[in-house]
């Protein structure tokens, strides 16, 4: 009978769960950590506040230049005032509607491809000619659209398109020279070490200058490549070789059996290559790829230096315009936003597929 | 007949059948196929060169460079050679890349610890740092930096001083030196003689222990010999206390020593963006040294700091040293970004010999070359660190 009576069950005390108990363990978790909390909400308290009063409540978000200077924050009217010509440079004010779509191209195939069960021949092909359609609507010059010479392409699609177009021809580039490391045959894999080492342990900058002074200086005379396309074939050369030591890590991770069973069932070096080994060594790197295109991306506003109207460039020269000189922080916290999206989406993007492909499919 | 007819056969197996002739083919075909195009190349470049006249070779390296350079180690002056002004420009490269290289491993440290902190507030603050910084392109943020210390700081005559003896100005950041005295001299010379006994010592404790199993206090007493000697020295000399305080005579500061705005914004920009890498990087290290590792060093006793110093460090510095290179030396070639801002490190003044000069073959090729020395001699220093803190198999 004994056994029938009920013990009253006991919560536990109110300080260790809910919101007190969460603060008590996270935030005040002994004396240091106490200090320590204090302290950053002080220096939090001193810094967040002022900072939104200047970015939004004292802000200038649509006047001339004149106007903001009486403005006590920031002045964003740098930006909503010049905002085509950050973003689209000097391409034809009436015809900027063609680099909008091919971004917009871009973004929907990026948008597309986020989820691996697309990832399928049809989709290879519809990027083979999404990069064609991009690159046609840039140029024009058929179906009636007017031809718009490429030294005025610039701002916001020059930037994508050096990085597109970058790593789509870098990467081919890159596994070749990473099978030609892991080569047996000695000579080549001599070049392909040289070459390697050589491009990674210069700065892009130097690449760049080659490319703008001495390309010209290599080829025939009459035969001349644009800047931007020799800015281009400088970021390949450099990212081709990053990309490089990212597939020779995926393909020393592949173990002796793989390649010994493809040759038992007497395949030949391309095909064990092709069905074989790169199909695996190549979906191991997807993460260190992903973040080899992050920096490319950032990378790609280094032409800057040769004088390319990137979209940092685009910015510097709003800048340099009288009416607006001195609002350089509002024009770079705009472009640093940019760059944010673009990079964060990617990153928060490689995260999901490391933990896909690590969950195992 | 048999044996014959077989080796009939083996005879005939075409040569591009057998794997050792192919290679040696294939690799001939490369090798031709890569000459070839540097013939073309070089043939182009070199027909070029003569229709554009201009010379090729090192000789301009001591003509005169007749140019300024804003800061510099070395004396220097427009009447010297270029050779002496990419010298200068060398030099300032390795100052700007060796104390952003501290001052990042210093700042990635705390960051990266701090992201691992039990505290709520402080592990989310370093991980939206490390978000951040590592999402902006790094010319982007020098030009930012650049831009700060251009419209927010006021002219020379209106300076900010923070501190006595520390002006900020858009001119940049002068500061107090302790004045010249021969003291300095012996105070250097007795910090050097303090390193040479602190390691005897070491070596001394270290065989002690191994013998009698007795612990000497080695980090205490070097803190003490290091700073101590100096200090005694400077004491020894009457303690000279005179400071060279910048002073403003017409539009800028004299005296004192004082940071450019270049420098500054260079060494902000490059080392908020690598220490962000960095703090990753001893993130990934602490993370690699399993929980168990150090409850079991506590439960044979050892005290929060032997634990770190024999357990952890060891094992996480495994981990971390190769990364870590890779992102020193990243930090030493995007120094080359200095060129945006007008400081004037190497790739900056060699840039400005090839626009005068027209020699940019040789200017890019000196380039090329100087930066691949630098990256070599960290990694063979690396690679030597490296050996010291892998862990020895017994």
């Amino acid at each position: 009978m004994e056994q029938a009576v009920q013990v009253k069950e006991l919560r536990p005390p109110i300080t260790h769960i809910g919101v007190i108990g969460w603060v008590k363990n996270n935030l005040f978790n002994g004396v240091f950590n106490s200090i320590l909390t204090i302290v950053t909400l002080f220096l939090l308290w001193k810094v967040v506040p002022p900072f939104f009063r200047w970015a939004l409540i004292d802000s200038a978000w649509h006047t001339t230049g004149q106007a903001c200077r009486q403005a006590a924050g920031a002045c964003w009217s740098i930006i909503s005032m010049n905002y085509r010509f950050i973003l689209f440079g000097f391409y034809p004010y009436e015809e900027q509607w063609r680099p909008l779509l091919a971004m917009l191209i871009l973004f929907g195939l990026l948008f597309y491809s986020r989820d691996r069960s697309h990832w399928k021949k049809p989709l290879a092909y519809a990027w083979i000619i999404g990069l064609f359609t991009m690159g046609l609507l840039m140029k024009g010059g058929i179906f009636g659209l007017s031809s718009v010479e490429s030294t005025q392409w610039g701002g916001l699609p020059l930037t994508l398109l050096l990085a597109v177009f970058g790593l789509t021809a870098a990467y081919p580039l890159g596994v070749i020279l990473a099978l030609g490391r892991r080569s047996q045959m000695h000579g080549v894999k001599a070049l392909c070490i040289l070459y390697i080492e050589l491009i990674r342990g210069v700065p892009l900058i130097s690449l760049l200058f080659m490319s703008s002074i001495i390309f010209p200086l290599f080829l025939p005379e009459g035969v001349t490549f644009n800047k931007i396309l020799r800015a281009q074939v400088a970021i390949i050369l450099f990212t081709s070789a990053y990309i490089a030591e990212v597939v020779r890590g995926g393909l020393q991770g592949m173990s002796r059996g793989q390649y010994e069973a493809a040759e038992s069932i007497g395949l030949n070096y391309y095909l064990t290559m092709r069905l074989v080994i790169l199909p695996q060594a190549l979906k191991i790197v997807i993460p260190p790829t992903v973040s080899q295109l992050i920096s490319a991306f950032k990378d790609t506003s280094l032409v800057v230096i040769i004088a390319l109207f990137d979209l940092l460039k685009t910015t510097q020269s709003v800048l340099s315009n009288p009416e607006w000189m001195g609002f350089s922080r509002e024009a770079y916290v705009f472009v640093a936003i940019l760059y944010f999206l673009g990079c964060f989406s990617m990153s928060n993007y490689s995260r999901k597929l490391e933990k896909e492909l690590s969950r195992g499919d | 007949m048999r044996g014959f007819k077989n080796s009939a056969v083996s005879k005939k197996t075409p040569f591009w059948l057998d794997p050792k002739k192919r290679a040696i083919l294939f690799q001939l075909m490369t090798f031709v196929m890569v000459g070839l195009l540097a013939y073309y190349l070089i043939s182009n470049t070199l027909i070029n060169l003569e229709k554009q006249k201009i010379a090729t070779g090192f000789s301009f390296l001591h003509k005169e460079s007749s140019f300024e350079i804003g800061e510099s180690l070395i004396p220097y002056s427009a009447a010297n050679t270029y050779a002496r002004a990419l010298l200068v420009g060398i030099l300032n490269t390795v100052k700007v890349a060796f104390i952003g290289i501290v001052i990042t491993i210093l700042l990635g440290t705390i960051i990266g610890v701090a992201r691992l902190s039990t505290n709520w507030l402080i592990s989310k603050l370093a991980a939206l740092y490390i978000e951040l910084m590592q999402d902006i392109p790094v010319l982007l943020q020098l030009f930012f930096w650049y831009a700060i210390f251009y419209e927010t700081l006021p002219p020379p005559r209106e300076a900010i001083s923070p501190a006595a003896g520390i002006f900020m100005s858009n001119r940049g950041v002068a500061f107090a030196v302790p004045e010249g005295h021969p003291a300095h001299l012996y105070m250097f010379l007795a910090f050097v003689a303090g390193c040479g006994i602190v390691y005897l010592m070491r070596r001394w404790a270290r065989k002690r222990q191994e013998k009698t199993g007795q612990i000497f206090p080695v980090f205490r007493v070097s803190i003490g010999i290091l700073v101590g000697f100096p200090f005694l020295t400077w004491w020894a000399f009457g303690a000279p206390m005179g400071m060279d305080v910048p002073v403003l005579e017409g539009f800028n500061f004299e005296g004192g020593l004082t940071l450019s705005p270049e420098f500054i914004a260079l060494l902000l920009g490059l080392v908020l963006y690598t220490a962000a890498f960095v703090a990753e990087v001893v993130r990934a290290g602490i993370q690699s040294v399993s929980k168990g590792q150090r409850e079991a060093a506590m439960s044979i006793g050892l005290r929060p700091v032997p634990v770190l110093n024999l357990v952890i460090l060891p094992q996480a510095l495994r981990v971390i040293v190769p990364p870590l290179t890779s992102q020193m030396l990243n930090l030493t070639k995007n120094s080359s970004l200095a060129v945006a801002i007008g400081y004037p490190d190497f790739v900056s003044v060699a840039n400005t010999t090839i626009n005068q000069t027209g020699q940019s073959i040789e200017g890019v090729a000196i380039i090329m070359a100087v930066y691949l020395f630098f990256s070599l001699t960290t990694s063979a220093f690396m690679n030597w660190y490296n050996k010291r803190v892998a862990l020895v198999e017994r």
